[in-house]
């Protein structure tokens, strides 16, 4: 190398570490701080007046027991939430990308994204109108159907679930079912394979990446919901994320409150491990959040 | 009957919506009960104090945070081109964990980081501040816009390199072959092809800050956002006024979030 090249070299290098100055020191106080911070009061002890005191012990992890409802809901009702995601929608990611006429394929999929990242609260909001006393109960009751209660079961939570989280499911299944060759499936068909057998055989292994990246985002999301537990739920079906909230901003039992959090992430960790070792071989995973 | 099905879908993701709609036009009082075509829920969300405060609030913190994560996100993806090793492997992780994890454990743990801060901080200023009454640091406007810039930032990093991936790098070389400087073929190659991804980044930024909840609910202090302000009017009691509020804003969401997603896509290139 010339020596320009190595003072170009250097340059070039130097340039690079300012560019970063800024994010990285942003990932350091506000992400690996903070979480260090989370860590070390998960050993603490509660304050007399709330807050925090400095010590050492287990005695937080061993309680968790006390919010053993929370965590039950949580990991029932995330994994639920996620087969039906994916189950509503599988068909739709495959409608837009393999039946769906190129000029429409681009409007209906916006109009499937969209939601998602449009007033979560607020669509939320939407489902305690519909499934509330004064919604569809009342409906029913008109024909006939009487004493249907809705709200604040974890049915509803279900619903909001779906609806939530759906557009995250699709979109993933939908990139990697669009780049899935045509010609495979009319081969397939030529050699006379029956619909099913082609779906089954061609189509379903090689959309394995979308799904798996689907499930995963929608899982990963739906283990820290609060929104939707808090409003259809109504104190009665309760996530951990619930639980969170109340220890930290209630009854100020932040020790407590991080060894909640850090066995929330565990528990997240070690899913999302288990589960990409187990589909391993089906496909990488390109987190696309859009 | 896929048709049929993709039909009822977007029935399912969009009737809700329309009720809402729907219900910000009733002239009636009761919620449930639609009674005529009317303007006022609007007119008395215009006037409502506390919730024109409270978007106040929402769009000093989005606009914000949503410049800051696309200057230091645009800067961050374009100097990882050039970085090999372990400090490319450690951002790359950050950037993973700042998307993966909860907002939940990320609002937790940057409340109780900062109030730490803040006390030993507020502490040392009382006993070194010469004055009655020394300035105290608090939660607020700067803890929501710092936290909500941590996950924009780091989605504005992922849309960016993602961009920059899919660059034609002729171009660059061709410039420097005709002598332009790394500067001028910077301003001139390089941005105008990032540029569809920086400005969608900035708006997705934007329309995820704004939309927050659970962040800003822990660090928010005594400050006040719009969905925090939604939330506890919607524990109040259902309103049509929550409505009209609704309609506008998923109307100013909308807007931003489709142009955001025509800007992505007219600047992909075509799959291969």
């Amino acid at each position: 190398m010339t020596d320009s090249a190595v003072i170009q070299e250097r340059s070039r290098r130097r340039w690079a570490y300012v560019l970063l100055a800024p994010s990285a020191f942003w990932y350091l106080a506000l992400l690996v701080l903070p979480l260090i911070v989370v860590l070390v009061y998960s050993v603490g002890e509660r304050a007399e007046t709330g807050g925090y005191q400095a010590a050492f012990t287990f005695d937080n992890y061993l309680n968790l027991g006390a919010r053993w409802t929370a965590f039950q809901n949580t990991l029932t009702l995330a994994p639920a939430g996620t087969l039906i995601c994916l189950l509503a929608g599988y068909p739709l990611a495959y409608y837009l990308a393999v039946k769906a006429s190129p000029k429409t394929r681009l409007f209906l999929l916006i109009l499937v994204v969209v939601p998602f990242w449009t007033s979560f609260l607020i669509r939320t909001y939407a489902w305690m109108f519909i499934l509330g006393g004064r919604g569809l109960p009342q409906l029913l009751d008109y024909i006939g159907i009487e004493g249907v209660r809705l709200i604040n079961t974890p049915l509803a939570v279900l619903v909001g679930i779906v609806y939530g989280y759906l557009p995250l499911m699709v979109f993933p299944i939908f990139v990697s079912l669009e780049k899935l060759d045509k010609r495979l499936l009319e081969a397939s068909e030529d050699l006379g394979a029956a619909p099913f057998a082609t779906f089954r055989q061609v189509t379903l292994p090689l959309s394995a990446p979308g799904v798996i990246t689907g499930c995963m985002l929608v899982f990963i999301l739906l283990m820290g919901e609060y929104l939707i537990p808090q409003m259809l739920g109504g104190g009665k079906v309760f996530f951990i994320g619930n639980a969170l909230v109340d220890l930290f901003l209630q009854s100020l039992n932040w020790p407590f409150g991080s060894a909640c959090a850090m066995a929330l992430v565990v528990i997240m960790v070690v899913t999302v491990t288990l589960y990409l070792k187990a589909t391993r071989g089906t496909g990488g995973r390109d987190v696309s959040l859009m | 009957m896929l048709r049929g099905y993709a039909a009822f879908v977007y029935l399912f993701l969009y009737a809700p919506i329309a009720l809402i709609v729907l219900f910000s036009f009733n002239s009636g009082n009761n919620a449930s009960d639609f009674q005529g075509f009317a303007f006022s829920w609007y007119v008395k969300a215009a006037n409502n104090k506390l919730m024109l405060g409270a978007l106040k609030n929402s769009l000093v913190v989005a606009a914000t945070s949503a410049t800051l994560a696309t200057v230091m996100g645009t800067m961050a993806a374009l100097a990882l081109q050039g970085v090999r090793g372990p400090l490319r492997t450690i951002f790359d992780g950050l950037t993973y964990v700042a998307i993966m994890v909860p907002g939940i454990v990320i609002g937790i743990a940057t409340l109780i980081a900062l109030v730490t801060t803040f006390d030993a901080a507020n502490a040392l200023i009382a006993g070194i501040w010469p004055g009655e009454a020394p300035p105290k640091l608090g939660l607020g406007y700067g803890s929501i816009i710092a936290a909500h810039t941590l996950f924009a930032m780091a989605l504005v990093i992922v849309i960016v390199r993602a961009r920059i991936a899919g660059m034609d790098r002729s171009l660059i070389e061709a410039s420097a072959d005709l002598y332009a400087d790394p500067v001028a073929t910077f301003r001139q190659v390089t941005l105008p092809q990032l540029m569809p991804g920086i400005v969608a980044g900035f708006l997705l930024s934007f329309t995820f800050s704004f939309d927050d909840f659970v962040i800003a609910f822990f660090v928010a202090g005594s400050q006040q956002t719009l969905p925090i302000y939604v939330f506890s009017s919607i524990r109040r009691g259902v309103t049509p006024e929550i409505n009209a509020i609704g309609t506008a804003v998923m109307l100013f969401s909308l807007t931003a979030l489709i142009t955001a997603q025509v800007l992505l896509r007219r600047g992909r290139k075509p799959a291969g």
